[in-house]
This record gives structure tokens, sequence and C-alpha cells, in this order.
């Protein structure tokens, strides 16, 4: 079977690789049947930058950082302004000590016991988004598994379930079971004797009998075989009294609660599937190792208020916002990644089509809320081990820590995570109110809030003052319109970040927007 | 190395499906909103504040006192269609609560035009801004 003398496909890709470059190689793989996860093979080879060749960036986040970075391999030297007083961007973590200050001047002083922490801004990794990965590894960052789908975790519907959160598990066979035998039914009424051959109904109603796990009347009714799946009224035990004994199935009409189905989609969609991850640690090890990488490039503190451009190059004028001053940075190029809720009203002398779509682009304002408890009462008592619970109610999701498992003391839960109205109804309130709205509404999943709170932090992206929402929001229509301005370089200046990819909202997108904007920078170098 | 990189990335913009953001899973949640102050405590407020006075270093505007009111239409523009960060409301809110929250902002911090706000003032100019679309 196997011809030893044949190369296998890894040596062939080897050596396309070594002949014909990584995008030969690419092309190459999606040839041979690899699916395209990923357009990120390896960051641009930038050779030969021109002797004294100059890059300035605005913003200190992951496209600033993996742009400069490259940039700096390549031979140019690279500037970058930071408004804030650290690197990373909204790849940061907050911990017992800091503060966050909101848009109206709130200030939130963060209590968590050492080793505790809360990711605002981005929390877990595709293992499809190669270019962060790429640089996870090459920098050392540690990473652990990001637990996304846990069967244990509750679905909770004011409306479905007598309002009792259900597992997930439970609901999902329902859910599962229930359509099977719909369908089933439907087969056997001849329903679909137009769509579907005699030998392709009846490997169908296998299929539904086995998957929605079904009886031998084709009917989804409470069993041992069902319990297998959703779990049992008693468990199976050991010795004289091992004997399980199977749970009661919900109800059809509670299974199709909107709340039920939502969340069995979510866990398809295609950057949200296992396998997942977490730096160990605090999501700000990435923006950490970034900035010990590129040195000490970084001016912190510096606000950018205007850009200007000539066929030559680009002056940045910013503002030292500790001590008012003002100060001109001048390079050939300039890379903005600013988000465009804060450059669209920034002075900048740029083209009217690039104006237009920095002025385009809608930010979504999620807000998360991180609770601290005493102790692991999820694990300990509930068996869930990371992973979420989702409800209807204003905080939309829990999420249970990842790391230190079985650990002793305190451990932060993400007590919401909201989008749209409720995103916009907790960042409305004050910090106490977002707390108890959080506790108060967390408490129909585990009544052992209250006992063991200590403290939280809530992070209202609208009224984090440095982006004024989480995310860019494109609609397709603004798509159609803007993207290509956005993302083309404007003469001598040129976008980057998650809103200059389709990867919005994930550092993926920001790491390979800042790989295509110096791809674009030195091009235009070398064809000067 | 480099056009091929760029060409590949043009085929795959070609191609690719709507990424979805890091988002909440779940349902969109429902919340109660019966009236143009409810509506502007729990929606707008996140953004425009309390009081309506927007960010101290202006990068929200405020709402408070503001000229640009003076025609409904123009806010009732900037909530169905958004404008710059501000996201597109037609989506999150029916007119009517749109039509109630113009009404109050219209009529509160400040501001003093008094002539009514209705749903069908809201209709008009979807109808308008979905023409203007097309």
């Amino acid at each position: 079977m196997t011809d030893s003398t044949a190369p296998s496909r890894r040596d062939l890709l080897t050596m396309i690789g070594k002949v014909g470059g990584a995008a030969a190689m690419y092309q190459a793989m999606t040839a041979l049947g690899h699916a395209a996860e990923t357009q990120f093979t390896g960051p641009p080879v930038l050779s030969g930058a021109k002797p004294g060749a100059s890059v300035v960036i605005l913003g200190a986040g992951l496209a600033g950082m993996a742009a400069a970075y490259e940039l700096q391999k390549a031979g140019y030297s690279v500037k970058i302004l930071e408004f804030q007083d650290r690197p990373g961007g909204r790849n940061y973590s907050l911990r017992g000590g800091d503060t966050f200050t909101e848009s109206d001047g709130t200030v939130q002083k963060v209590q968590f016991a050492a080793g505790n922490y809360l990711n605002p801004g981005p929390w877990r990794i595709p293992h499809h988004h190669k270019a962060l990965l790429h640089y996870c590894r090459q920098f050392g960052v540690a990473l652990e598994p990001f637990i996304q789908l846990n069967h244990n975790g509750f679905i909770h519907s004011t409306e479905a379930f007598g309002g009792k959160p259900m597992r997930y598990k439970e609901v999902a066979t329902d859910f599962k079971g229930h359509t099977s035998e719909l369908l089933a039914k439907a087969i056997s009424a001849k329903a679909l004797d137009d769509k579907l051959s005699a030998e392709d109904q009846e490997k169908l109603m296998e299929a539904l009998r086995g998957w929605g796990v079904l009886d031998k009347n084709l009917a989804y009714t409470s069993s041992l075989k069902v319990s297998a799946q959703r779990g049992y009224a008693q468990a199976p035990g050991g010795g004289r009294n091992g004997a399980p004994t199977p749970s009661q199935i919900a109800k059809l009409q509670d299974v199709l609660d909107p709340q039920v189905w939502t969340a069995m989609s979510f866990y398809f969609s295609y950057v949200m599937q296992t396998t997942m991850f977490q730096p160990v640690g605090g999501m700000d090890m990435i923006g950490k190792a970034f900035a010990k990488q590129i040195g000490k490039i970084v001016t912190y503190n510096a606000k950018a208020v205007k850009v200007a451009q000539s066929d030559k190059g680009v002056t940045v004028s910013y503002k030292d916002v500790a001590t008012g001053q003002m100060h001109d940075v001048s390079a050939d190029y300039c890379v903005c990644t600013i988000p465009l809720s804060i450059i669209s009203q920034v002075d900048m002398q740029v083209s009217p089509a690039l104006k237009a779509a920095m002025k385009a682009v809608p930010y979504g304002g999620h807000v998360k809320i991180g609770l601290e408890f005493k102790r692991r009462f999820w694990e300990e008592d509930d068996n869930i081990y990371g992973g979420h619970s989702f409800t209807d109610q204003s905080i939309t999701q829990l999420s249970y820590p990842n790391d230190r498992m079985f650990g002793s003391g305190p451990a932060v839960l993400l007590g919401a995570f909201a989008r749209d109205l409720a995103g916009f109804q907790l960042a409305g309130m004050t910090p106490q109110q977002r707390i108890e709205t959080a506790l108060k509404q967390g408490e129909v999943f585990h009544p052992q809030y209250r006992k063991e709170y200590m403290n939280g932090v809530s992070v209202p992206w609208s009224r984090v003052p440095w982006i004024l929402g989480c995310t860019s929001a494109w609609s397709e229509d603004n798509r159609k319109a803007h993207y290509k301005a956005l993302v083309t370089l404007d003469n001598r200046v040129v976008m980057a970040g998650e809103h200059a990819s389709y990867y919005g909202g994930w550092m993926e997108g920001s790491i390979l927007s800042g790989m295509d904007a110096i791809a674009q920078i030195h091009d235009h170098a070398q064809a000067a | 190395m480099q056009r091929g990189l760029l060409r590949l990335a043009a085929l795959a913009v070609l191609a690719a499906a709507p990424a979805l953001a890091d988002s909440p899973g779940g349902r969109p949640v429902k919340l109660a909103l019966p009236d143009g102050e409810q509506v502007y405590k729990q929606v707008c407020a996140a953004c425009h504040l309390d009081h309506a006075q927007g960010s101290p270093d202006g990068t929200v505007p405020a709402l408070a006192h503001n000229a640009k009111l003076a025609s409904a239409d123009y806010p009732i523009t900037v909530v169905m269609k958004g404008q710059g960060g501000m996201p597109w409301f037609s989506e999150m809110l029916t007119p009517g609560q749109v039509a109630a929250v113009v009404g109050y902002v219209r009529t509160h911090f400040d501001n003093s035009y008094a002539d009514p706000v209705s749903e069908a003032d809201v209709k008009r100019i979807a109808a308008a801004i979905r023409t203007s679309e097309e």
C-alpha cells in the first residue's frame, strides 16, 4: 500500500515551500486537499529595506506591535506612539490593585486576590488563528486550553422549563431527540416521498433513530439510553445500589425556546469551535511579549492629534498627556492602528475616500463583569469546570475560569458578557448597580452567589475612553462601500487593526491587517 | 512573494463568509423599554452618559443643549443609521421606541423642542435611508 520511495505529502509540501515560497506552498496545500483554515503562511518577508527607511506607528496594540516587530526585522527604523501608559491595547488583563476609569470619570479599583484576573477584551483564541499562535509560539507565550463547550454548563430561559436552569447536555439531547422524532414521523407519513428515495429515507431513518436516540416506536421518550446522553436521575454506581435510573426528558415546547438552539448553534460557529486557547496568567501576556520583543521604541501617554503627509513622508503631532506638551515625529510612512471611533475624530490628511471609510464603521458595546468568590462552588458543588452558561437575562453569559481548577481560595468568574441592548443597559449603570444586577441575575444559576461573593469589576466598553466601544461592527453595505479604501495605503498612511480585517473583534484580524499594511509599505518603498 | 500574498488576500476576501466577532451566545436579550426616558437610560446613556452631557474629552457628543436637535429628522436619522462609532439602532429598537427617545431627548436635558415626534416620522426616514442606500 505505502510506497516508501514516493515523497510523502509533507515532503512534497516542504519541497514546494523551499522552491516557491510560502504562497506557493499555501496554494499547493489547498490543492492537496487541506482545508484553507487561514490566510497566514508566515509573516511577509520584507527583504532589503532601504537604509534609513522609517515608519511611525500609532497604537501599541497587537496590530501595531506585530507590524513594528516585522518592520524592525527588515531593517526599518520604527517608532510607536501609544495613548495609554502600557502596551497591548485591548489585549490586557485587570488584576488586584489596577484601576479602571470610565469615560464619565468613574474609577473602579480592582480588588482581586493575587493571581486572579479578568480579561476585559480578547480572552480566547481559536486553533486556526495561526498568525497569533505563530507569535505566541515564537515568543514563548504559554497557552492553555480555553474550555469552550461544557456539556455541564447551564441554559436558562425565563420563558421555558419553568424558569429553571437546565444543563446543556439535557436540552441539547432533548432538542435533538424531539426534532428527530418529528422528522421520523414526517418520513413515516410519507411527507418526504417526493424529496427522498426509498433508500435515502431508510438511511435517514436509521440516523434519526441512532442520533436522536428514538425508541422502537420512533418516539423520543425517557429511557436509560437517552439518559446515557442527557444524564440520569440516579447516575450509575457500584455494588448493590449501582443500577442507574433514567431522567425525565423535557417537553418539546420547552426545548423549542430559542435559548436552546442559539446555544447549540454558537458552538458550531467557525470561530467558536474547540480547541480554543488562552495565555497562562492573563491575556496581557501576549501584549507584554510583543512589547519585550520590539524593545524601547514606544512613547507612552502620547495622544496623536494630527497626521500630515506629503509625497515624501508623514508628520504626526502628538500631545504628551502627562505634561500637556506637544511634539512632532516624522517618518517615511505611518501605520495607524487607532480605533476608528477615535481616529475619525483626529485631524488626518488623507483622501476623502479613506476619511469616509473611517467614519463608516460603528463599534459594538460589549460589557464584561468579573466577580471574585471565596471558593470555586461551580466546580465543588455543580461540577462545572470552565465553559459557559447562557441566560436570556441581561448578563447573557457566565463563563467559568479555565485555569487552576480544583484550586482552593478565591477565584474569578465572568459574571456577565453582554452585547447589543443588554450591553448598553449594563453600561449605563453605576459599577455598584452592575454588580448587583450580575449577582441578582446570576443567582438563578448559582444560589451560592451571595454567600461566597467578595468583590467585582465591570468593564463597559462603551465607556472605555480610548475606544468608546468594543470592536468594529461592519455592516455588509458599509463593507462593500468602504472596506477597500480603509485598508489600502493612502499615499504614506495605512490603517491596521481588527477593523481593517474580516476578523473583526479578533486578535488574528489585528495581526493579519498589520502584516498586509507593512507589505503595502514595503512594496511602495521598494518601488520608489 | 508580496504580490502573491496580496493576490491570495484578494481572492480570499471574495470567498470569505462573514465572520462572527467574539461575542456572547444566546438570543438577543429583550428589554422592557416602555417610554422615551427608559430608552434613554437603558440604551443611550451607555455612551452619552446620565445627563446627556457626552464624554468630557468631547469624543462622545453631548445631547444636552444641542442645537442640532432643532429638527427631529436629524436625530432620527442618526439613531436609525448610526454615525461614526455609534451603531445603527434600526434593528435593535422599534420605530415607536426611536420616536419616543428622540422626543424625550428633544424635551429634556436643556432642550425644548416641543413639536411631537411620531412613529410615522421614523418610518418616513427609514424609507428615505433605504432609498438612499439602493
